[in-house]
């Protein structure tokens, strides 16, 4: 890290390395000892701190960190930061049926918590009907089984929906999702353009990352321009899409790789809309995003600070975005499940705590903090209760939010952020070089880069130049069976006697003439989402609807693009 | 005349797409000498058992994040035996309860990795029981 110092500084520095420092050194190596721990202190993305960060002499204070709220958004995006509203604890909850995952909701809400996260199931997220063979021993698993809009009744019942926000994680079949959630609010009498809430809708990713993609690359990005224009025209309060780096730092990348790819992919999609005719500011301020919180606490909270900054220049001087809304970065935050180990478990509570306590620091807008099981099994209503405990425990006991971007100012903070945002800026030029992140993405470039290093990473492990307590330091012999959550495995017959009934009870000969629609919709150019809502509404499953957009637009198996 | 390398097939049924895991182990066993082929993510049991006979392999590794190990392994075990008999190693990882691990081995799995466990483990593991 190279920067100016002031001369006066520098003299003392140096005085101070030669004699102090230097001392310490030479006394250790005369003993056969090494001064320091480590060669390398390096970060996984690849930053060599200063042994001690001294004060750039050049720092340009209002370009590079300006005020919260206030471009370029380093200290974030609110002016009153945490001194006017906490960020909202959101944790994403979703097994078994709807009933079982409204109780957990009902659960949530009681216990405090200000916004509702649905999980959903593999089916469901990708598009098939718990009765499909394809959906066997997946059904409830990962999340809520939704095959209709019954399904969504139940789910939220009880929950005004005009007076929660909700995030839905749901990608390839988001626009069914919005839809049916849509449906559900009118049926409420709710005005749907008061809606608050977040559809993730990034596909992107799903092709490098998490792969629950269902369509082509092509098309799927056809569904997504489809429902920015719904939202902005009839949702505008609605955030239509959350441009996920977490799940590519969960597959293996480092932080700087997690800022590049998703500031990348978010450019692609915003470069598709103002393609389509939509002008910038008309969407751009309901763009989010969402990063996870890894374990190198400084690191993490500078690569908010980064993908703020970054973000906010990129729209302006890319986009020439005008409003300041528009070049807003405001993100979720998960911490990450790839760090939780099954052994001594208990850890895990610990290491979400310093993980949300980055998030925090980082000025995160919302965050869900992982339960301690995770990596044995689906979390356990306890478990649950400990990890949101651990975020009001933050923000009310330890009082993280008095003071605005409290980080904001330390030498090796300022430092690790401009690293981490020269970095990022370095592969988004190379993203733009290969034609954008689209381009990225379908060569298999963005995937196998993660993919290196996850493998960097676990042999960094193994060599025990990462040290993971619990897996290769301090470890003890254990045979602990803690609780788990399990899912009753006579779900997905269950789940099938619903449909068979639904499907006798609803007009089928309205389903039919609306997925014809949706149909003649996928063939032509017009919006999907009218279709779509006219066909939940008729109780038309996602199953249903989804084969009928398959059948004109193909399947993306094997999560290739 | 070199050995012929241990035949490696590695897949994930289902409809799971957690990723790092089971490229880790592919990278890891390459690494390691052994002859990868990689069946894809998202595959039914009936298509990873077909590629496993096609491509004759020793020992096929199946992995599973979301929960849906029971009924998939078993299932994908029980088309592997029927096809290639008992003579194929049979190893599975992935966030996978103790209480299961039995079940598993039942239908024929020779071990089941669980999160934290040392690449280096694996291909002794492998290498010792393809020997014997």
């Amino acid at each position: 890290m190279t920067k100016k110092l002031d001369p006066k500084i520098a003299e003392a520095f140096k005085a101070w390395e030669d004699k102090i420092l230097g001392a310490m050194i030479k006394r250790a190596e005369s003993k056969g000892r090494k001064a320091e721990t480590r060669e390398s202190f390096a970060t996984t993305s690849g930053i060599e701190p200063d042994r001690v960060a001294l004060p750039d002499a050049g720092f340009d204070y209002v370009s590079k960190l300006g005020f919260p709220g206030t471009y370029p958004f380093t200290r974030g995006v609110q002016p009153t930061g945490y001194r006017g509203r906490f960020w909202t604890m959101r944790q994403y909850a979703g097994f078994g049926t709807a009933k079982d995952t409204n109780e957990r909701y009902h659960a949530l809400l009681n216990a405090g918590q200000t916004g509702l996260s649905v999980a959903f199931d593999l089916p469901t997220q990708q598009g098939y009907d718990s009765d499909d063979p394809i959906s066997a021993g997946e059904v409830g698993k990962v999340g809520v089984s939704i095959s209709s809009l019954a399904d969504v009744e139940i789910l939220f019942d009880g929950i005004e929906l005009a007076k929660v926000s909700t995030s839905m994680t749901i990608n390839a079949t988001a626009a069914v999702l919005l839809a049916m959630y849509a449906a559900l609010a009118k049926k409420q009498g709710a005005d749907i353009s008061k809606l608050a809430g977040t559809i993730q809708n990034d596909v992107l990713k799903e092709y490098v990352a998490r792969h629950t993609d269902r369509f082509p690359l092509v098309p799927a990005m056809r569904l997504i321009r489809d429902t920015f224009e719904f939202c902005a025209k009839e949702m505008p309060k609605w955030n239509m899409i959350s441009i996920s780096g977490y799940h590519i730092r969960e597959a293996g990348s480092t932080a700087a790789q997690e800022v590049a790819f998703t500031l990348a992919n978010g450019i692609a999609y915003v470069q598709m809309a103002i393609d389509a005719g939509m002008d910038v500011d008309a969407f751009a301020g309901r763009l989010s995003f969402f990063f996870g919180a890894h374990n190198h606490l400084f690191e993490e909270a500078a690569k908010f600070r980064a993908a703020r900054r970054l973000w906010a220049r990129i729209m302006k001087e890319r986009f020439n975005a005008k409003k300041p809304r528009s070049m807003m970065l405001r993100f979720h935050t998960q911490t990450a499940g790839c760090t939780l180990t099954a052994q001594q478990y208990n850890n895990n509570v610990v290491r979400v705590a310093m993980q949300a306590l980055a998030a925090a620091l980082g000025g995160t807008n919302s965050l869900h903090t992982n339960s301690r099981d995770e990596a044995l099994a689906l979390p356990t209503e306890q478990s649950v209760m400990i990890a949101l405990r651990t975020q009001q425990l933050l923000a009310e006991e330890n009082r993280v939010g008095d003071s605005i971007d409290p980080l904001g100012g330390s030498y090796y903070v300022e430092a690790l952020t401009d690293e981490i945002e020269e970095k990022a800026e370095e592969l988004i030029s190379k993203i733009d070089d290969m034609g954008g992140a689209v381009e990225a993405v379908k060569s298999g470039w963005m995937e196998m880069e993660i993919r290196r290093s996850a493998f960097e990473y676990q042999r960094a492990i193994e060599s025990s130049d990462i040290t993971v307590i619990g897996v290769n330091k301090f470890t003890v012999d254990e045979d602990v069976r803690p609780d788990i959550l399990r899912v009753d495995p006579a779900i997905q017959k269950s789940r099938t006697e619903e449909l068979k009934k639904l499907k006798t009870e609803r007009d089928n000969a309205a389903v039919e003439k609306a997925l014809a629609e949706v149909k003649a919709a996928a063939e032509g150019t017009d919006n999907l989402m009218p279709p779509i809502i006219k066909a939940v509404e008729a109780y038309a499953t996602i199953g249903e609807i989804c084969s009928t957009l398959a059948d004109i637009f193909g399947e993306s198996r094997n999560g290739i693009a | 005349m070199p050995e012929r390398p241990i035949k490696v097939l590695l897949a994930k049924p289902g409809l799971d797409g957690h990723s790092r895991g089971i490229y880790v182990i592919l990278d890891a066993l390459r690494d390691a000498g052994m002859e990868v082929v990689f069946a894809g993510i998202r595959r039914r049991p009936d298509e990873i058992a077909a590629a496993a006979v096609e491509e004759d392999v020793d020992v096929v590794g199946l992995s599973c994040l979301s929960g849906a190990h029971i009924p998939l392994f078993p299932e994908t075990a029980k088309l592997i035996r029927e096809q290639m008999g008992d003579d194929v190693l049979l190893i599975g990882g992935g966030i996978i309860p103790d209480e299961d691990h039995e079940e598993l081995t039942k239908a024929g799995f020779g071990i089941i990795y669980g999160p934290g466990t040392d690449t280096r483990e694996i291909v002794e593991f492998i290498k010792n029981e393809v020997k014997s």
